[in-house]
Parts: structure tokens; sequence; C-alpha cells
């Protein structure tokens, strides 16, 4: 599933809706857990999972051709849980 | 950094906000989403949303574990993992934003 049929999939289901402001509610909704972890916070969805910022220290990399030591710099990376419920759903639960 | 955990509600509050649905609408909608993207990855489908990330499902093959306390082997069965790579997008934002 792609974004655009996630958005055709609420608009058949909200008849009442305009179609773009369906697309705009999917994009506010990914957005905002963007925003979040930009700023260094979480997002819980219990039963889906959590969005979180994961710190990764500075390390001395190496060029994998050269052979060649280059310093690389801590950095943030986003990172996703997934949640009981959805786990358990996965397999059958 | 500011460390705060948002949930459903402040999601279900940024779209009452921003498209100024009524706020049971509006979380009526983010779970909606986050049902429809659920029963997907259950089918077994991937789910890319663009210049977000993508869902995989992933499955595992079986396994003998050990207990690390005990030492005591126990099988681990097969299963289904959901892996979830990030957009270029969302790295590069959540890594500028947390700089320093």
């Amino acid at each position: 599933m792609i974004r655009s049929e996630l958005i055709q999939k609420l608009a058949d289901e909200n008849p009442h809706l305009y179609q773009r402001d369906v697309e705009k509610i999917v994009n506010t909704i990914f957005e905002e857990v963007i925003e979040a972890m930009a700023r260094g916070d979480r997002v819980e969805l219990r039963g889906f999972g959590a969005f979180s910022v994961k710190k990764r220290d500075q390390r001395i990399g190496r060029n994998p051709r050269t052979g060649e030591a280059v310093a690389v710099e801590e950095k943030h990376v986003p990172f996703f849980k997934t949640g009981k419920l959805l786990r358990d759903r996965l397999n059958g639960g | 950094m500011a460390d705060k955990t948002l949930t459903r509600m402040d999601l279900a509050d940024a779209v009452h906000s921003q498209v100024g649905l009524s706020r049971n609408d509006s979380a009526d909608l983010v779970e909606s989403v986050l049902t429809h993207v659920s029963d997907s990855l259950v089918k077994g489908e991937t789910v890319k949303i663009s210049s977000f990330g993508t869902f995989s499902v992933r499955e595992k093959a079986a396994r003998v574990g050990r207990n690390p306390k005990t030492g005591e082997e126990v099988p681990i069965h097969p299963r289904r993992v959901l892996t979830f790579r990030p957009s270029h997008l969302m790295k590069d934002r959540v890594a500028a934003g947390n700089k320093r």
C-alpha cells in the first residue's frame, strides 16, 4: 500500500470529506511524527508502535574502497519499535 | 532536545487545528490511518509512505535460542516481524533537528 492508496481508502470511508482534506489529514499526521522526532520527542501509538530517536556516537569509520580511516560525527537516527498488539496480529494473534 | 512523548491525542490535535475537523472526527481519522496501515501489514503487504518511510514484514525462520541466564536451549518458532525503514527526508530532518 502506498500513500495515495491509503488516502483513497480513507476517502471512500468518509464521503462527507473533500479528497483534498483527506490528503491534508494524512499529510498532517505523518508530518507531525517527523516534526516530533526532529525535536527529539517520541511518538507513542499504543498497539501500533513507537517512533523515537536514537543517538549514534561519533566513531572512526573506514572508506570500504580505500581502507582509509575517516571520522564519523555523532548523529541521531529515527527508530521504530513495533507495538505489542500489532506484533501479535502479524503472528496470527 | 525536548524529550516529550506524543500520543494519538497530539496527532488528532494537529489534524483538528490544521484541517479544521472536530476533535472527535480528528481522533477517528488518526485511528483509521493506523488501522489501515496495520491491516495492510497483517496481510503481508509493504506500506510505503513517500517522504516518510517504508514498513515491511519479514519472515524469520525457526532457530534454536538459548536462555542467557540458564544456558538452556529453547526453540524459537518461525515468526513475522515488522521493520521500518525511514525515508532520506526523515533521516535528514531528524539528524538536523537533533544536532548538538
